[in-house]
């Protein structure tokens, strides 16, 4: 029986230590595709949030550059995560564990792992992370579109795009702190980042973070 | 008999030529006060008087050296339609039954921008100094700064900026800022052949509006008045109405023009939150590493994991 949280490509290499394939060389390309849009957006995107940072549109070539490239990344971001979505989805389902997880924040922040319940490939807070992503992104391309001028300012009003503008702030500004936390939880749990460079991590990381779904790979809940 | 009211003289009070140290408001930047206090000027457009001849668009397209393409008829007067990149102004024509005296009217608004004393698009604007406004009241926009993003449409209450698609900078009515800089009325107001448009410092357009409203008065249009909204801390272009109780009734000028509240919003605590939120978010992160340290797997969990694995492999 295959576990849902068991995701094409991961399998379990015997060794001293063991090593966990997480990602495959797609999942990862396509990772860093999105996360290079999405760097580029909040650059430019903030640029034209707050006087202070116009400045930044000098790393587009100017104004009128971020003011026209913004969209454009957009879109290349939108279908670049819609590709890490159809990877992830299933695997970012909620889960029983993930409850008694949330519960317990206090002891996942004070990195006392012990006190949690095993986890599958995902813990709760990676899910959030997950399906944040997931609804902002699809606010902020709907939004986005609303108030992108060039092409689409026939389509509505000025008062929906007032709306529009607004929310499209918003919901970037809620994008941006979830990346940070997203980045942050990465850096702070040592061991992950090779997950999305090298595709594999440790088996004692696994077993520390992630041990339901270890113990799924070596059962033999490998997807072929 | 009544007199004619002629207009009065181009005003000897408007001072010229002015600089950045005349700018009273500048998008997207923090500005000392202006060295010098220019006198605000206004232009009055006298709706009672207009013919609708469009001689002021012609002017103004002749000024500002632009070309609008022929348009069509679709069975109304206004032509063009609406007000583009090449068109800063243009007459908005409404038939109007007054209820009271079963009159048709003939409402003819010259619509453009109402140079706010309060300007929406200069608010909305994300590019330093693209938007600037004079200590005289003129709001301009610098097209070299524009970014084309469109964030004055939003910020305007008027509906006035458009942005053009073959540069992608926003346009609309200069108040002839450049004619007004060496003591010369608008365009439009030189060509008007009625004096309905009339051209001088914001004091003397108000007194002279007072004459105005008083003949319309005496003539039975009781709610004469001067459209000078102070929703928008007043404009610079002011309207006598004849019916000044309902602008709407002229090709729907905004009763109570204000910058939109979801525009404030945008652009006044969403700013501030926003920055302070990503900012707390970072902060947070680093405390917290601080406080915590690195979540490091340990030599046993690798042992307990090779366990594991191994056992799973001679399973």
């Amino acid at each position: 029986m295959t576990a849902y949280d068991v995701e094409r490509g991961d399998g379990v290499h015997p060794g001293q230590p063991v090593k966990v394939d997480r990602y495959t060389a797609g999942a990862r390309v396509n990772h860093w595709i999105t996360a290079t849009c999405l760097v580029l957006l909040a650059l430019s995107g903030l640029a034209l949030f707050h006087p202070s940072l116009f400045f930044l549109t000098g790393l587009f070539g100017g104004g009128q550059t971020t003011r026209w490239i913004h969209p454009w990344i957009g879109v290349v971001l939108f279908f670049s995560f819609a590709g890490l979505f159809v990877r992830f989805w299933r695997a970012n389902l909620w889960a029983s564990e993930d409850g008694t997880w949330m519960a317990r924040l206090a002891d996942v922040l004070g990195g006392r792992e012990e006190r949690l319940p095993e986890i599958g490939k995902y813990n709760a807070g990676q899910k959030v992370v997950f399906w944040s992503m997931s609804v902002l992104i699809v606010i902020l391309i709907a939004s986005g579109i609303l108030i992108w001028d060039q092409y689409f300012a026939a389509y509505s009003t000025v008062e929906t795009k007032r709306f529009a503008v607004l929310i499209h702030a918003l919901g970037a500004v809620a994008i941006i702190c979830v990346w940070i936390v997203h980045v942050y939880a990465a850096i702070w749990v040592r061991g992950t980042i090779g997950a999305m460079t090298r595709g594999q991590v440790t088996g004692g990381w696994a077993w520390r973070h992630h041990r339901k779904w270890l113990r799924e790979l070596v059962g033999g809940g490998k997807k072929a | 008999m009544v007199s004619f009211i002629l207009p009065p003289a181009p005003t000897t009070d408007v001072k010229t030529t002015y600089g950045q140290e005349d700018l009273i408001k500048r998008s997207a930047s923090n500005i000392s006060p202006p060295a010098r206090q220019l006198t605000p000027v206004a232009k009055l457009i006298d709706v009672s008087k207009c013919i609708g001849c469009k001689a002021c668009e012609v002017a103004c397209l002749e000024w500002n050296d632009m070309r609008t393409p022929v348009g069509v008829n679709t069975g109304v007067y206004d032509n063009p339609h609406d007000l583009t990149p090449d068109m800063f102004t243009t007459m908005r024509f409404t038939e109007w039954v007054n209820p009271e005296s079963k009159n048709l009217e003939w409402l003819i608004r010259k619509d453009g921008c109402m140079h706010c004393a309060d300007p929406g698009c200069l608010k909305a604007c994300p590019a330093p100094g693209a938007i600037v406004q004079y200590s005289n009241g003129i709001v301009d926009f610098d097209h070299d700064k524009c970014i084309g993003c469109g964030y004055c449409v939003k910020g305007c209450p008027f509906n006035i900026p458009r942005i053009s698609q073959v540069d992608n900078k926003a346009y609309k009515c200069t108040l002839c800022s450049d004619r007004v800089a060496v003591g010369q009325g608008p365009a439009c107001a030189k060509a008007c052949p009625t004096q309905a448009i009339v051209f001088g410092t914001k004091d003397e357009m108000k007194k002279h509006a007072e004459g105005r409203i008083k003949d319309l008065q005496s003539r039975g249009f009781k709610n004469a008045g001067l459209y000078d909204p102070p929703g928008v801390g007043g404009t610079h272009v002011m309207y006598v109405l004849h019916h000044n109780d309902q602008p709407q009734i002229y090709a729907n000028l905004p009763n109570n023009p204000r910058i939109s509240p979801v525009v404030e919003l945008w652009k006044g605590a969403t700013k501030y939150a926003g920055l302070a939120a990503m900012a707390a978010f970072a902060a947070i992160g680093v405390i917290h590493h601080l406080v915590t340290g690195p979540n490091k797997v340990s030599e046993e969990e690798e042992r307990k994991a090779e366990e594991l694995a191994g056992k799973g492999k001679t399973s």
